[in-house]
């Protein structure tokens, strides 16, 4: 049998975006898939040593607000200082008692796995990031690394 | 429940935490020997379907008792 292969593109850092690149990545390499994942932009957040991911629901209708929130503190209510901080924290005690993994967990799966994880060194230049903040066994490439391996992958995902 | 050779307790755990589990446990597990995988997330019972399917393990039981889901899995 072939081994498939999946390319993902993770551009997002906040805490509810960084949950697809690594679930889908993690469970590919349980399936027997090759895996490589190109952080870029705000992706580059997720690999950081020191994770402080956080989760907004400012202009973001979608988000589910428990005890009725949304309607206790309507749009300008939530861009209340401390407000995002309070939603992240819920937001992840709410994922500890469903069982959810937390993405420090996620993401030593992938690494466990042989997942490869690249950060894009032109949003590292381009942000002056310290690469002693990013966690050990990345590698750094550009885009034309990603198409050699996107290239022939059975499954290319952009998140 | 049929005999197995290792038993792994996923309950309380959510996607895709019971099915990364499993793989590492088989992984440990020589090839014939079943493991016993117990969990309480819904969404296992379809995804331990389509695991068995993708790796080339035999999914030889998927059942519900009690609330919970046991599988058992023959390591290919």
């Amino acid at each position: 049998m072939d081994q498939k292969k999946l390319a993902i593109i993770a551009t997002k850092g906040s805490l509810d975006w960084a949950y697809p690149p690594f679930i889908l990545a993690s469970t590919a390499a349980a399936l027997g898939y090759e895996v490589q994942v190109f952080f870029t932009f705000y992706g580059l957040q997720l690999l950081k040593k020191k994770l402080a991911l956080e989760v907004t629901p400012l202009g973001n209708p979608g988000m589910p607000m428990p005890l009725g929130m949304d309607k206790w503190f309507p749009v300008l209510g939530l861009a209340l200082p401390g407000m995002q901080a309070l939603i992240t924290a819920m937001m992840k005690q709410k994922m500890k008692s469903k069982g959810v993994a937390s993405i420090e967990e996620l993401r030593s799966m992938c690494l466990e796995a042989d997942v490869k994880l690249i950060a894009c060194q032109m949003t590292v230049d381009l942000f002056d990031m310290p690469t002693s903040e990013f966690i050990e066994g990345i590698e750094y490439a550009g885009a034309t690394t990603f198409f050699e391996f996107a290239g022939d992958s059975d499954i290319c995902l952009y998140i | 429940m049929a005999n197995f050779d290792q038993e792994l307790d996923a309950t309380g755990l959510n996607c895709p935490l019971p099915i990364l589990r499993a793989k590492k446990t088989l992984s440990s597990m020589g090839s014939g020997q079943v493991l016993h995988v117990i969990a309480t997330d819904p969404g296992s019972v379809k995804d331990f379907d389509a695991f068995a399917k993708q790796t080339g393990n035999t999914l030889l039981e998927s059942k519900e008792e009690g609330g919970k889901f046991h599988f058992l899995i023959k390591k290919s």
